[in-house]
């Protein structure tokens, strides 16, 4: 792989792995703790059904290059969308004077570690022809308006990504990896006498399009969309108030994500500003709770082989059985905290500094049958779907908002309700965790996880689980 | 001042990319690219966090054959680049379907005149003067009060691009802007309650900045006046939106009169063209061509001239936001919004901001929201609050851990009042915003 990408991202722009030498030389010619060198290419095309026509399709190609010194807590750093070697070793004369001290470490050659590929090396947007991308849209279209007469329009969307990495540390080591993303989604708008309401589905992950096409995936995603925007139509308003909830499997995981997830991100606690920091060791969650982070899930949406500072992904085990165990580090933060890095150092492109950030965090399954965890439950709300969350990670409150939602009465699921948004305190949630299912789900492949204004694709996954008190944001107050 | 020589040099490679997409056999096109460069710099705990040197460009084709559309863009502005992205585009639009609304806009709507908007203001600064900047903002609000115990730091950017815009009616403009900005986030405890808030600075030029120790101070004040915020009860109340929040609510409007949420039928301002869609007293216009505004441009994203005008006068909705794609779609003329508005300005109320809270009397305020919460389609308005408990026109104490909820349509019928406390800051320039009721939900 590393000879594929090398030929892929150098090649083309009379670089040679000297190169790389040359530059990484400049920049630690002043004392430096660490030092890198990242190269990408990305390929990225979308298409859009619309009204029943293929509307319109983009197509976008980008690269280049970021050079980063880290001396102490201090990084320089800087990019440029030419990869020469002239202008990195510019950039590079501008990032070191960040550095100021430093341990200065030998540069030794590196032998890859031994790392394992969680996806296959293989461009999406070449596994099916356009003119087949475009059936494909079609026959989700057509398929999806013949399931309900209410169907006021249906659009469906593909895109893909073919994204190729190569990055350099101080130590010598150079890493390389080939990422597929594909996603897929269809949204519908239904209407009676006069009412409309929307619904949406879509999934995705580090495959081809072929992943649509197996078992008639995408036909499902425009059947629950339907689903969701029928259900929706019968809603009536959500209830307002502190309640037991109950949130069923898979994406509603979006609640790890943001109540605990982002607040066990090293940055965070390295500079004290989470509401978790110091708390390694102490209880955070009920018993019932094991929560991890998880790169190394094969084919999933948030998943890595390598992360962006080339060093292998690892499951991270962040809560287990209730007790905080540890946070997810780059290297920065893992050295200056010092622990090792878990493989959670991403950036968006190389115009950005790598962090500290989740892959795949869901919640490990527990014991109850899921049907059982509704049963116990006299008044409160069932949670089916959500769109999107939010997270302060300092005071510790978090919200996410429900798309499907509906009352529990007496043990039973029965109306639904409008979509609410949940807000509750990150350290304090999990802790009232009384029940967890043997139904672990992970999400469908659609998240995009935003931080400091860098987008990253994550996955989320958890079972049905129950929450004795959480506010529910309704207008029936 | 212009670097007319590097607009030019752009320009003309604009022109090359629609005489290329000619010649690849588009029988339209339009074409755009932007240029970036930037410093970013960051103090924490009074020392250098971050040094950023930015330095971005990108260009985009989207080529017309016949009524089909196809779209490519590239970071790589080589010749050979630029033969492959019309080729993309090219390709794109020989597999997407006809569509009759598909085109450039209309050659009659394209500007014609470019007034000077004042955009461009060089600061001429370098890494280290950043860095003493931020250093004196951080400061400023560490030093402010000793519950200040924690900093995310002080950031300085400053900005300066390049946009051109061209199309094969003849459409062939380009210029240079600036963004600078301040910004501040600091952490404060008491009681083993840690609470952290921030504060910002931007404009067009330097010294229209608020001052770096101003920013600080305002950070600080802020994050230790939310220390010891409780939750509320749940109740219906009345919420008064300060100046900041309250631009989100404008902004859920101008989405829902849209072109594209009201052809795809996904607005909950369905066919309100011409109603009542707020309390008498509100009028909303949008003024492209204020000096320095970060909004201002003379031409839309498709090069339709852009022009004052009213988008609601007493209360009543007088025209949508539209492009030239969505106009055809709803049988209208574009309004000149292909890309958004241009400095939407809700007039200001009598009230100051004490003068809103005492109107408010009893109820909340909010000032900050969090998720998205808001369902175009049906109005449907929930999502996470915090602020301040206020009784008898005074602050009492701050809340968080609350949601406020209502619809939106209702929630516009039922403002009481604007105020005149303006945020300039942003693309939408109103004071707080006071509503009659809304439900809270709280512990």
């Amino acid at each position: 792989m590393l000879n594929q990408v090398k030929q892929s991202i150098l090649t083309p722009y009379g670089m040679q792995e000297k190169d790389i030498d040359t530059i990484m030389d400049s920049m630690l010619s002043a004392p430096v703790d660490d030092a890198d060198i990242y190269f990408q290419s990305s390929h990225f095309e979308s298409w859009v059904l619309e009204g029943g026509i293929v509307k319109e399709g983009a197509h976008s190609i980008e690269k280049g290059a970021g050079v980063r010194v880290v001396s102490g807590e201090k990084t320089g750093f800087a990019y440029s969308d030419r990869i020469e070697l002239s202008v990195l070793l510019a950039a590079a004369k501008n990032v070191k004077a960040i550095a100021r001290q430093g341990q200065n470490v030998q540069r030794k050659v590196d032998v890859a570690a031994n790392r394992t590929n969680y996806y296959q090396p293989i461009n999406p947007l070449k596994s099916l022809a356009d003119q087949e991308k475009i059936n494909l849209l079609r026959k989700v279209d057509v398929e999806t308006r013949k399931l309900d007469s209410r169907i006021e329009e249906v659009i469906v969307s593909l895109v893909g990504v073919d994204e190729q990495i190569l990055v350099a540390n101080q130590d010598g080591s150079l890493a390389a990896d080939i990422r597929p993303l594909t996603r897929m989604s269809v949204s519908v708008i239904l209407e009676e006498n006069g009412k409309r309401e929307q619904g949406s589905m879509g999934g995705g992950a580090r495959t081809d399009y072929g992943y649509f096409l197996d078992q008639n995936k995408a036909i499902e995603y425009g059947k629950e969309a339907v689903r969701q925007a029928i259900v929706n139509l019968e809603a009536v308003d959500a209830p307002a108030g502190n309640m037991t909830v109950v949130l069923g499997p898979g994406w509603p995981g979006i609640l790890l994500h943001e109540a605990i997830g982002h607040g066990l991100e090293g940055d965070f606690n390295r500079k004290g500003t989470s509401a978790f920091s110091n708390k390694v060791g102490q209880r955070v969650a009920s018993e019932l709770c094991t929560v991890v982070d998880d790169g190394t899930l094969q084919d999933r949406r948030g998943s890595l082989s390598i992360d962006d500072e080339g060093v292998p992904s690892e499951n991270t085990v962040l809560i287990e059985k209730g007790i905080l165990k540890g946070y997810m580090q780059d290297r920065m933060n893992a050295r200056l905290m010092g622990v090792k890095s878990t493989g959670n150092g991403r950036r968006e492109s190389y115009a950005h500094i790598p962090m500290p950030r989740m892959t795949n965090t869901y919640m490990l399954p527990g014991q109850h049958d899921p049907a059982e965890i509704v049963k116990s439950v006299k008044k409160g709300l069932y949670a089916k779907n959500f769109g999107g969350g939010q997270v302060d990670i300092t005071s510790g409150k978090f919200v996410f908002s429900a798309s499907e939602a509906y009352l529990i009465e007496d043990g039973k699921i029965t109306r639904p309700v409008k979509g609410a948004t949940l807000i509750g305190n990150g350290p304090e949630v999990l802790t009232k965790v009384s029940m967890v299912g043997n139904d672990l789900e992970l999400d469908a492949g659609v998240g995009t996880c935003g931080k400091e204004g860098q987008s990253v694709p994550v996955g989320v996954g958890q079972p049905t689980i129950k929450i004795d008190g959480l506010t529910v944001g309704g207008t029936s107050v | 001042m212009q670097n007319q020589e590097e607009i030019n040099r752009l320009k003309n490679l604009v022109q090359d990319l629609l005489d290329e997409s000619k010649k690849q056999g588009a029988t339209s096109v339009e074409a755009g690219l932007s240029v970036d460069n930037g410093l970013s710099v960051t103090a924490r705990l009074g020392e250098v966090e971050t040094i950023e040197h930015h330095c971005d460009q990108s260009l985009g084709v989207t080529v017309y054959v016949g009524q089909k559309k196809g779209s490519a863009s590239t970071n790589d502005f080589s010749k050979e680049s630029i033969k492959e992205t019309v080729k993309a585009a090219c390709s794109i639009a020989s597999f997407s379907s006809e569509d009759e609304y598909a085109g450039l806009p209309d050659k009659d709507r394209l500007a014609t005149e470019f007034p000077e908007l004042d955009r461009n203001h060089s600061w001429d600064i370098d890494a280290e003067a950043a860095i003493k900047i931020a250093v004196e903002c951080e400061d400023a609000a560490r030093s402010y009060h000793q519950e200040i115990n924690n900093s995310e730091g002080a950031s300085v950017n400053s900005h300066q691009g390049i946009q051109v815009l061209g199309n094969s009616l003849g459409f062939l403009q380009g210029y240079q802007s600036t963004r600078h900005s301040i910004s501040c986030s600091v952490l404060g405890e008491r009681d083993g309650d840690m609470q952290r808030d921030y504060w910002y600075s931007v404009s067009r030029k330097a010294d229209q900045l608020e001052s770096a120790k101003s920013v600080g101070i305002k950070a600080a004040e802020r994050t230790i006046s939310r220390l010891g915020a409780r939750s509320l009860s749940t109740r219906q109340c009345p919420v008064l939106y300060s100046a900041e929040v309250a631009s989100g609510l404008i902004g859920s409007l101008i989405g829902a009169i849209s072109g594209g949420s009201l052809y795809r039928k996904s607005s909950f301002l369905l066919d309100a063209l011409g109603t009542q869609i707020l309390p008498e007293f509100i009028h909303i216009h949008e003024q492209p061509h204020l000096k320095m505004a970060l909004g201002s441009s003379n031409y839309d994203a498709e090069g339709v001239a852009t022009a004052a005008r009213d988008i609601v006068t007493d209360g009543i909705l007088q025209g949508y936001v539209l492009s030239s794609y969505s106009a055809r779609k709803l049988g209208m003329k574009t309004t000149g919004n292909a890309g958004g508005v241009h400095n939407l300005v809700v007039d200001a109320g009598e009230n100051d901001f004490t003068a809103m809270l005492k109107q408010l009397d009893t109820g909340l305020l909010v000032t900050e929201l969090m998720g998205q919460g808001v369902n175009r389609v049906t109005g449907d308005y929930s999502r996470g609050a915090s602020g301040f408990w206020v009784e008898n026109g005074q602050i009492q104490y701050p809340v968080e851990e609350i949601t406020i909820a209502g619809n939106l349509k209702d929630m516009y019928k039922n403002i009481v009042s604007v105020g005149n406390d303006i945020d300039y800051r942003g693309n939408v320039r109103t004071g707080s915003i006071l509503i009659e009721q809304m439900s809270i939900a709280g512990e």
